[in-house]
């Protein structure tokens, strides 16, 4: 009878500290900030370039906030321009909300895409969008960082083309990397995925 | 029992209102389908035949713009859309831009883009083919009706215009009602 009863008491013991443990792991994971989300992979880092105002910027210059981090070009005439449209489009509908997010579009193509193009370009979407230019080996260090595949292939004519991955980073306010958006996802994914962001930003 | 009859009855009701509804907007979408053919942009070369051809508007400092429209060959020998001009830009060429993963690839068309007997070839953002116009002279504005003409290897030369549809655009204007 004694022996049960200890048993009992075992059995009550373990169960009480289960309880405890999930308590507090799915306590943590109501409670969490945007801070708290898994680092999924070694996705971004350190870079060092120039934003479309001609300013010298790094990474750290985008902490405390989530950010948004899109490659492109501006003589795209598909991928990229689509993307910035879009982005615009939902910066517009999470109007001042979106202030407390940075999108970056950072160039693959730093020959022609100075700061000064980048801000002419830049000017027929929302002013939220940042342009980030650079040297060749610096904007290569940022590709390198965020596991972006850029390629120049020749045209016929002489000029030339960047094959690019077309993927948006989505990037915790410490600079980790927590999400993916995709080329031609739907428009509502996006917005849930960007209202996501900012309210665990939030709380 | 009563109960039952007054329920059927309420359905009935409901069901010639929504057949009623229905009828209406079918209607409508008839008249608005019809419009559409109306205002609808049809160049014709030979046996072939160029539907809607329109091009997104471009952000400030662009110097490429992509131009789409649909191609069809009523013929019976294949042909290929080889060059065209638009005088806003410098140079033209068919592009086919593809994903591999999550990279965007684009490519020039090899040899030009071929329509056999029979086919209708869109060229719209999601088929990935597109008129690729190069060296922009100015940013081409929404709403304009730009003129242009393309070149095929056998039908010859066809003046057509573009419509110039809303930067961030999946289709002509017509198509999104």
């Amino acid at each position: 009878m004694r022996k049960i009863g200890q048993n009992t008491v075992w059995i009550g013991a373990t169960l009480v500290a289960l309880i405890l443990v999930g308590a507090i792991y799915f306590g943590s994971n109501y409670l969490r900030d945007d801070r708290g989300l898994p680092k999924v992979a070694e996705i971004g880092g350190p870079f060092s370039l120039v934003d479309h105002h001609g300013k010298s910027v790094t990474n750290r210059d985008y902490l405390g906030k989530p950010t948004l981090v899109f490659f492109g070009f501006t003589h795209c005439p598909d991928v990229c321009p689509t993307t910035l449209y879009e982005i615009t489009n939902h910066l517009k509908e999470l109007g001042p909300d979106a202030d407390r997010l940075n999108v970056l579009f950072i160039t693959v193509d730093p020959e022609r895409d100075t700061p000064q193009q980048l801000a002419l370009y830049l000017s027929s979407f929302d002013p939220r969008i940042t342009g980030l230019s650079g040297s060749p080996e610096n904007i290569l260090a940022a590709e390198k960082a965020y596991h972006i595949y850029a390629k120049k292939v020749p045209l016929k004519d002489g000029g030339y083309t960047m094959d690019h991955t077309a993927t948006i980073a989505v990037m915790n306010s410490k600079g980790q990397y927590v999400d993916a958006m995709h080329y031609q996802a739907p428009s509502a994914t996006t917005r849930a995925k960007l209202r996501r962001l900012l309210n665990l930003g939030n709380s | 029992m009563p109960t039952g009859v007054r329920a059927q009855s309420v359905e009935n009701t409901m069901y010639i209102n929504t057949s009623r509804l229905h009828r209406f907007v079918m209607s409508a979408a008839v008249l608005l389908n019809m419009s559409t053919v109306a205002v609808a942009q049809q160049f014709k070369v030979k046996s072939i035949v160029i539907e809607q051809p329109w091009i997104r508007a471009t952000p400030a400092g662009a110097e490429v713009a992509g131009g789409y429209m649909t191609i069809s060959n009523t013929g019976s020998e294949p042909d290929r859309l080889i060059g065209g001009v638009l005088s806003q830009a410098g140079h033209f060429a068919v592009h086919e831009m593809k994903m591999d993963g999550n990279v965007m690839q684009m490519r020039e068309v090899e040899g030009g883009l071929e329509i056999k007997p029979g086919q209708k070839i869109e060229l719209n953002p999601s088929s990935g083919y597109h008129v690729m116009f190069m060296g922009l002279r100015e940013p081409l504005k929404q709403g304009d009706t730009l003129k242009g003409q393309l070149r095929f290897e056998k039908a010859g030369s066809v003046d057509i215009e573009y419509r110039v549809e809303a930067g961030g655009a999946q289709g002509p204007q017509q198509h999104n009602h």
